[in-house]
């Protein structure tokens, strides 16, 4: 992995972050009517909409405007929650690293599910194990998140009572049962997902001809598994991981709130029911920069797997 | 061996045609149900889907109710069928305006390049930087729930894989000899365009757009669910699975057989565009 190309995609982040900040401005000049009446509600009087406009220095022109959004973010401020009176950016950081571990925990999950049964579907294409596996992730890709994490929770947590049925524990272990439900609903989507485009490449590979020049060699199939099939099934899976990172962003918005877990992802649908317009703009905020960081990671680790990555 | 002799009688082979999979038959045919019961819910549905029964709360499924009623005494089968309506409706909104913006951009910036292409190409690396359903959930946000600014908010962020797939064949296809004979025929850019290149490029983007139906029906349930999207008492699948949530010990049905519903319909998008992107695929 050449260092320039490493710098050259480092780079390319400012001008999406720089971006992303401006979506994000220009989100909430999106409101019918001005702000301050949409937080403070049709009670207030002329005055106090004028003051709030005076306070949030909505009475200066867009540009400024922008500035100093900009250079309050670069400050790390984000504004105040309207409804928990708290710095955004205390409550995101409370709040994220429980969205980080359901994510990492059904990225993981999916993983397992979905790589030996590519794998399995590959290798005996074409036959009733092949189509049973297709099958079955066809009708997953089309069952809804919620209607997953619904059912799950009714008959695994209510019915059978074999994992609680909301909550986050306590230590690293009580995170792993607590989030074994959400995990799992997110990680059914996610391996939904995964399943049939690693399929697909792992038929490229096992058909190509350098896998059949080894095979020619006199090398053994489990070398040939081992060394040709996945290890571009891992690139394949790094890839289609990073590309999918934000429905899995999506999902865990829906999945923490069935569950009623307090991660981002919750706290996202309570600020919007709570017309809370600085929660939304830090959350949405931070949810991009997150996908941005992941494509860069994503991008790097593919060139550090796949020697052509950094040519195209 | 019929070169070994009279090669001049030999009529050169038609390709045969394939006969579509029976995939896309299945899909066909539950497209054609959820469509009919979307035009005529009233054939099929035994009962009113918004008429409340005291007699009947919370009953289970039955001769008379088969999918149960819910809290209100309402028959869950004639509300899974009204839904249908309302999920069309979402499927076909959620996707008509991204379809046609993003492909007809798409044959644009990939046919004119440059500086176009660039500009279009930066705003669509912006909006894949948003996770789909937290910048549809976000705008809903701004201008407030219901269906019409759910398609607002859709069709701001989704355009951008229909823009992809077209650009990328608009590239391909326009070096392609038709393309350049319209050329020397003195055809008009736009005639070309939209002629002949057009036609050719958006094939892909119209397998996508099966795909993104199912997509666009789950988005739609999603924000229903979570109260953005259609709203009480609007028959509507994902709200009804919402509305089932907390009977889900007592009454499973009432949550079950919409997403049931949702489920199938779907199933049946994603037939209908693996069955065409088989169909159309250019034989080898």
């Amino acid at each position: 992995m050449h260092a320039s190309y490493v710098i050259r995609r480092l780079l390319q982040i400012i001008p999406t972050f720089l971006a992303v900040m401006l979506v994000v401005f220009l989100l909430v000049r999106l409101l019918p009517g001005d702000p301050a009446s949409a937080i403070l509600g049709d009670r207030a009087t002329a005055e106090i909409v004028e003051r709030t406009n005076r306070e949030l220095g909505l009475d200066r022109s867009l540009p400024v405007q922008f500035g100093v959004f900009v250079r309050n973010l670069l400050q790390g401020n984000l504004g105040d929650s309207i409804s928990l009176k708290i710095p955004v950016i205390r409550l995101i950081g409370e709040r994220l690293p429980t969205t980080l571990f359901l994510t990492a925990y059904a990225a993981v999950l999916g993983v397992l599910m979905a790589v030996p049964l590519a794998v399995l579907a590959a290798v005996r294409r074409n036959t009733w194990v092949d189509a049973l596996i297709r099958a079955v992730f066809q009708v997953g890709l089309s069952l809804p998140v919620f209607y997953v994490a619904l059912q799950l929770l009714s008959l695994l947590g209510a019915r059978l009572g074999w994992f609680p049925i909301g909550g986050y524990g306590e230590n690293f272990t009580g995170h792993l049962y607590h989030l074994f439900l959400p995990a799992l609903t997110l990680g059914l989507n996610l391996a939904a997902i995964l399943v049939r485009t690693l399929r697909n490449s792992i038929i490229e590979v096992l058909t190509a001809e350098y896998v059949d020049f080894a095979r020619a060699k006199g090398l053994r199939s489990r070398v040939i598994m081992t060394r040709h099939v996945l290890r571009n099934a891992l690139i394949a899976t790094v890839t289609l991981l990073g590309l999918n990172i934000g429905a899995l962003i999506g999902g865990a918005v829906i999945t923490e709130t069935v569950f009623a877990i307090p991660g981002v992802g919750r706290l996202m649908v309570d600020a919007i029911f709570g017309r809370d317009y600085p929660v939304i703009q830090g959350l949405t905020l931070t949810f991009a920069i997150i996908v941005s960081l992941v494509f860069l990671i994503t991008d790097l680790i593919h060139a550090r797997l796949d020697p052509r990555a950094e040519l195209t | 061996m019929t070169t070994m002799h009279s090669p001049v009688l030999e009529v050169p082979a038609r390709p045969r045609r394939r006969l579509p999979k029976p995939t896309l038959l299945i899909g066909l045919a539950l497209l054609l149900l959820l469509i009919f019961a979307a035009l005529f819910p009233r054939v099929l549905a035994p009962f009113s889907p918004t008429d409340f029964d005291y007699e009947a709360l919370l009953k289970g499924p039955s001769a008379k109710h088969p999918f149960g009623t819910d809290n209100f005494g309402r028959d869950v089968l004639s509300r899974v069928i009204y839904g249908t309506r309302t999920d069309m409706q979402i499927a076909i909104f959620t996707t008509l305006f991204p379809f046609i913006f993003g492909t007809l951009l798409g044959a644009l910036t990939g046919y004119l390049g440059r500086w176009s292409d660039a500009v279009v190409g930066r705003v669509a690396d912006l909006v894949v930087v948003f996770p789909f359903l937290v910048l549809v959930i976000a705008i809903v946000a701004v201008l407030g729930p219901g269906l019409t600014n759910m398609y607002i908010a859709v069709s701001a962020v989704g355009w951008v894989s229909y823009w992809r797939l077209t650009r990328g064949e608009v590239m391909s296809q326009k070096k392609a000899e038709y393309a350049q004979a319209g050329r020397v025929l003195g055809y008009s850019p736009s005639r070309i365009l939209l002629r002949h290149l057009l036609p050719n490029a958006v094939t892909p983007a119209i397998v996508y757009l099966m795909t993104d139906m199912s997509l666009g029906i789950l988005l739609g349930a999603s924000l229903g669910y979570l109260g953005l999207g259609a709203q009480p008492p609007t028959p509507e699948w994902g709200v009804m699975v919402a509305d089932g949530k907390n009977f889900m010990a007592t009454a499973w049905w009432i949550s079950t057989f919409p997403g049931l519903a949702l489920t199938l319909a779907g199933v049946t998008f994603s037939l209908i565009g693996d069955g065409l992107a088989d169909a159309l695929r250019p034989r080898a």
